[in-house]
């Protein structure tokens, strides 16, 4: 049993489809992990037992018959709880939608269901996807597999512990700043923010509109290719998705040559201010490219210093227009309806009781940010910069081909030191969030433990929009150097739980 | 309800010069919604046509309907407006629950059409030209039914319904500039102009612009200056006003209550006021004590709509003839005067004389009935003359029998006067009442007979070669026969048996 787990997607769909393995037994294997160590990790806020058996049994009975089997037929996955699953519980980590079973699918949802992967359950996250830690989800916190009194990172903590922990070898994340990428750096697994527009967003519950982006996580490059390559790929009705087909992620995966590609270290996002630990693994990472004859120059991006800022105008601006539907009318908690209470005193007791901390932190930022007479100020500066950073992007893929920079400025922190100090924890977004504003592609892949407290690092790959492929190319390359250096996968030197 | 002061009219336009903004919002007839697949019908059982798009739920998303945008952009050209080379749609962020998202999916600094003009006709064929500020796409919202409390309004209600079909409707705002200059005939202008453009969207064939139905449906802002001053005065916005003479009305009522409340030194307050068909009054709804803050920004869930200059110009080019041209044209076809021309628009008979036609009636004829017995009808039922219970189908059934000789002009009424009571088609009330013109011999020669023999010095007269007495002979015969005779072969048969040559 221990060893299904511990099966990387690709290996588990190959024997799968060989006979070797059934998706039965391979579902079984990953439910009766959830069972053992769920109750430390905390990982998921819904188990779908019988949903993900009956897939299984599905795909079981489509071998039998002798059809066709895709790339990830039967493989389990831990699904981020802000996808609508129709009939599944679908909470965003908030008590305003407990106990809400949606209507529909989400286009990611369906695609994964077409594509035979047996979802498992929904995994926990921050509220509405705003944090950096899962700790602002109304279910309570995530522990990080590789020390529990630590955060897994956040939103997407829920997905990264489900992986890191082997609780599934594949799993969904959504990125507005970093929610999958910082994630993946602390629990050292592997997650990609694909380029804005490149996976469907209809039925993925809004945060911020124009930086939200839902994408794979996974233990290996390859399978994070598989994954994103099923779910990827032009939604009519997601207006702001591509119109063009996946870039060829899998191939690039699979051949991980970097010999010639030009690799541009960001200036501005490193040195004072990041732990010790991980500028030492963030360089060696830059030393390993160089070995495997790539060519790396120093790039500078003079207004990534403002994306911090620019993100904390949008992303509030945006939400506060998004969570108004939130009303107590139509779905989720309703609170004072006693038949004496008007629609609006409803609503409002209802959003009160329904949301927490940060989210109403971030409406009343963004209400304000949109107001007359300060939306130039705030907002209106704020898309400024945005087309500043832009351009510095542009500017920089002028000369390289993909840009690296460590996820994040220092290793997971213990649970509860930044919940009551909010800017604390908006700097742990600090190299990703100028991709959100950009809308390009980019990856975070484990690059070792940090020294001086053992914990995971992680390195981020950086590519202009719709070069997807080139993250896995160069995720791939730095992957098998460092596995080979250190003789095996970093997550098998994550304490056994 | 509290007594409003008015001063006369005459009084207020003495000392005041009325501005008027009309803000009319139509609601598009496209098959499907703006930013969904669900169905427009209307009269569908509540909340059975919506997804989870127009409900809002969480995850769902907008899709542009193009149709949406390319009657916009038909309205736009046909008001004369320039079409934007490339616009977003923008959030129009307030909560209330009939609206599912708790933002409006609008259009704010970047309408789609802007900076054009419609003229309109006065009802002396004056014409006025209104400048139009934009015209803009955006959403319908639910309908919320208050139920327990006295007039229907939220205040006293128990309990509110919503039902969700009409969220998310195509709906097109066109907003004119201030406009200036009307004066005493300001209401005038403000039904002609809303007249207008109802008949302009029906010609597009974008909506039915049913404003009883609410699918049209007006605005009317007005503030009173004095004469010779430029500054406008404080506005009230009296909403949804929903029929052409409602429109008049309210405009006119609000000039005299503006004048009344500036005349004894008070102050106009800026605030919505609710129109009352029963009395034509408005009252006061809700006061703007600062502009009402809706936090607009750009649509992130929409791309920029950006219409090809060649598309543009395609749909330009297919434009149908507008209503004013083809009203002149077909006065041209028709041969009649100005004033005539003008009391069929004023009774509302032009499309049903057209339909007539259309019914294969000759013009003429088809003008007769509907301006003559049914525009009466209409008038003495106080109906619109399009409800008035008679098909154009069934005029041009009445006018080919006149035509066929099979009816004249007396038994042609007492069809019509049948079909309005709903007796049935015009066939069969000429079965029911026995109303054809009778011309068969036997049946008329027996009554001829009569004639000759009860006028005998008539009958000599005739035939001492006074044809002009024959006249008294064909009444007698189409008195007997109660108005039903062949007038022409009754003549034929009285010169016959008396041996005269016609």
């Amino acid at each position: 049993m221990t060893d299904i787990i511990r099966l990387t997607a690709a290996q588990t769909a190959e024997k799968i489809a060989s006979g070797e393995l059934t998706a039965v037994e391979v579902t079984e294997a990953h439910l009766a992990r959830i069972e053992a160590v769920d109750e430390k990790v905390h990982a998921f806020l819904h188990i779908d037992r019988e949903g993900a058996l009956a897939q299984a049994r599905a795909v079981d009975a489509k071998r039998a018959a002798g059809e066709p089997l895709g790339p990830l037929a039967g493989v389990p996955l831990a699904m981020k709880d802000i996808f609508t699953t129709e009939g599944v519980p679908t909470t965003v980590g908030s008590k305003i939608l407990e106990g809400w079973l949606p209507p529909y699918d989400s286009t990611v949802t369906k695609r994964l269901k077409a594509a035979d992967v047996v979802i498992l359950g929904k995994t926990n996250m921050d509220e509405f996807a705003m944090g950096s830690s899962t700790e602002n989800s109304a279910y309570g916190p995530t522990g990080n597999p590789w020390d529990l009194t630590r955060i897994p990172g956040g939103s997407g903590g829920g997905s990264a512990a489900a992986l890191a922990s082997y609780q599934a070898p594949l799993a969904l994340g959504t990125d507005t700043g970093g929610s999958i990428r910082q994630p993946a750096a602390v629990t050292g697994t592997v997650g990609v923010k694909p380029t804005y527009g490149g996976v469907s967003r209809y039925g993925m519950v809004a945060f911020s509109s124009s930086l939200d982006q839902g994408g794979p996580c996974a233990r290996t490059v390859l399978d994070a290719a598989l994954l994103h390559e099923a779910i990827g790929g032009h939604d009519p009705l997601d207006s702001t998705s591509i119109d063009a087909p996946v870039p060829p992620v899998v191939e690039a995966a699979r051949s991980g040559d970097v010999r010639g590609m030009r690799i541009g270290v960001v200036k501005e996002l490193g040195g004072d201010g990041y732990q010790a630990g991980v500028v030492q693994r963030f360089d060696e990472s830059v030393e390993v490219l160089r070995e495997l004859g790539a060519e790396v120059v120093e790039i500078s991006c003079p207004s990534f210093v403002y994306a911090l800022a620019a993100y904390y105008l949008i992303a509030p601006s945006e939400c506060s227009s998004n969570l108004a539907r939130f009303d107590a009318m139509r779905y989720g908690m309703r609170v004072g309806d006693d038949g004496t209470r008007s629609a609006e005193d409803v609503t409002a007791l209802t959003r009160e009781a329904g949301f927490g901390a940060e989210v109403k932190r971030r409406i009343i930022l963004g209400t304000y940010a949109l107001s007359s007479g300060y939306y130039d100020a705030y907002y209106g500066s704020a898309q400024k910069v945005r087309t500043l950073i832009t351009r510095d992007f542009e500017k920089a893929f002028e000369s390289v081909d993909v840009l690296v920079s460590p996820t994040t400025p220092t290793t997971a922190f213990p649970l509860g030191e930044r919940v009551d100090d909010p800017l604390a924890m908006y700097l742990v977004d600090l190299c990703t969030i100028p991709v959100n504003l950009a809308g390009n592609a980019a990856m975070s892949l484990p690059c070792g433990l940090a020294p001086e407290d053992g914990l995971p690092v992680g390195l981020q790959i950086i590519a202009p929009a719709l070069k997807d492929d080139r993250l896995y190319r160069v995720g791939a390359a730095v992957e098998a150097a460092f596995v080979k250096k250190w003789g095996h996968p970093l997550l098998e030197e994550a304490p056994q739980l | 309800m509290t007594v409003t002061d008015l001063l006369s009219y005459e009084d207020a336009l003495a000392s005041f010069d009325p501005v008027m903004g009309l803000e009319v919002h139509v609601e598009l007839g496209t098959r499907t919604k703006m930013f969904c697949g669900c169905s427009t019908e209307l009269g569908a059982e509540p909340n059975s046509q919506t997804c989870p798009t127009c409900l809002g739920l969480p995850g769902s998303l907008p899709v542009v309907n193009a149709i949406g945008v390319e009657s916009a952009i038909k309205i736009g050209l046909a008001l004369n407006c320039e079409i934007a080379e490339w616009c977003r749609f923008a959030r129009k962020n307030y909560f209330y629950p009939d609206m599912p998202k708790n933002f409006q999916t609008s259009q704010y600094d970047e309408p789609i059409a802007f900076n054009g003009y419609l003229d309109v006709q006065l009802e002396d064929g004056e014409v006025f030209r209104v400048q139009i500020e934009r015209a803009h796409m955006e959403e319908d919202t639910g309908k919320s039914t208050h139920v327990g409390g006295a007039t229907g309004r939220i205040h006293g209600a128990s309990h509110s319904l919503l039902d969700y079909n009409r969220a998310g409707i195509p709906l097109i705002e066109i907003v004119t500039k201030p406009i200036e200059g009307a004066g005493e005939r300001a209401p005038e202008v403000a039904r002609a102009y809303v007249a207008e453009l109802r008949e302009l969207i029906k010609a597009l064939g974008v909506s039915e612009a049913r404003m009883e139905m609410g699918q049209m449906r007006c605005d009317v802002n007005l503030s009173l200056r004095p004469h010779g001053r430029e500054k406008f005065g404080t506005r009230s916005e009296t909403k949804n006003v929903n029929s052409l003479r409602s429109v008049e009305r309210a405009a006119r009522f609000e000039i005299q209550r503006h004048a009344a409340v500036l005349t004894s030194g008070g102050t106009i307050v800026q605030e919505t006021r609710h129109f009352h068909e029963e009395d034509g009054s408005t009252t006061s709804g809700r006061i703007k004590e600062e502009a009402e803050d809706y936090r607009y920004f750009p649509e992130p869930d929409l791309v920029p709509v950006a219409p090809p200059r060649e598309w543009v110009e395609e749909l330009r080019a297919g434009l149908p003839e507008l209503p004013r041209l083809r009203r002149k044209r077909l006065q041209e076809d028709w041969g009649i005067a100005d004033h005539e021309m003008q009391s069929v628009l004023n009774a509302g008979a032009l499309d049903l004389i057209l339909a007539t036609i259309a019914e294969g009636a000759d013009a003429a004829s088809a003008r007769k009935w509907w301006m003559g017995e049914l525009a009466r009808h209409a008038n003495e039922t106080g109906a619109e003359l399009a409800a008035v219970p008679i098909t154009p189908a069934q005029v041009a059934r009445v006018s080919a029998l006149v035509a066929a000789g099979d009816l004249n002009d007396k038994l042609a009424r007492q069809v019509i006067e049948g079909v309005l009571a709903g007796e049935g088609d015009p066939d069969q009330v000429v079965d029911k009442r026995g109303l054809k013109v009778v011309s068969d011999d036997s049946a008329l020669g027996a009554a001829v007979d009569d004639a000759i023999a009860s006028n005998a010095a008539i009958a000599d007269k005739i035939r001492g070669g006074n044809l002009a007495a024959a006249g008294a002979l064909i009444g007698a015969v189409m008195k007997a026969t109660r108005g039903q005779a062949d007038a022409k072969r009754v003549r034929e048969l009285v010169l016959e048996k008396l041996g005269v040559q016609g």
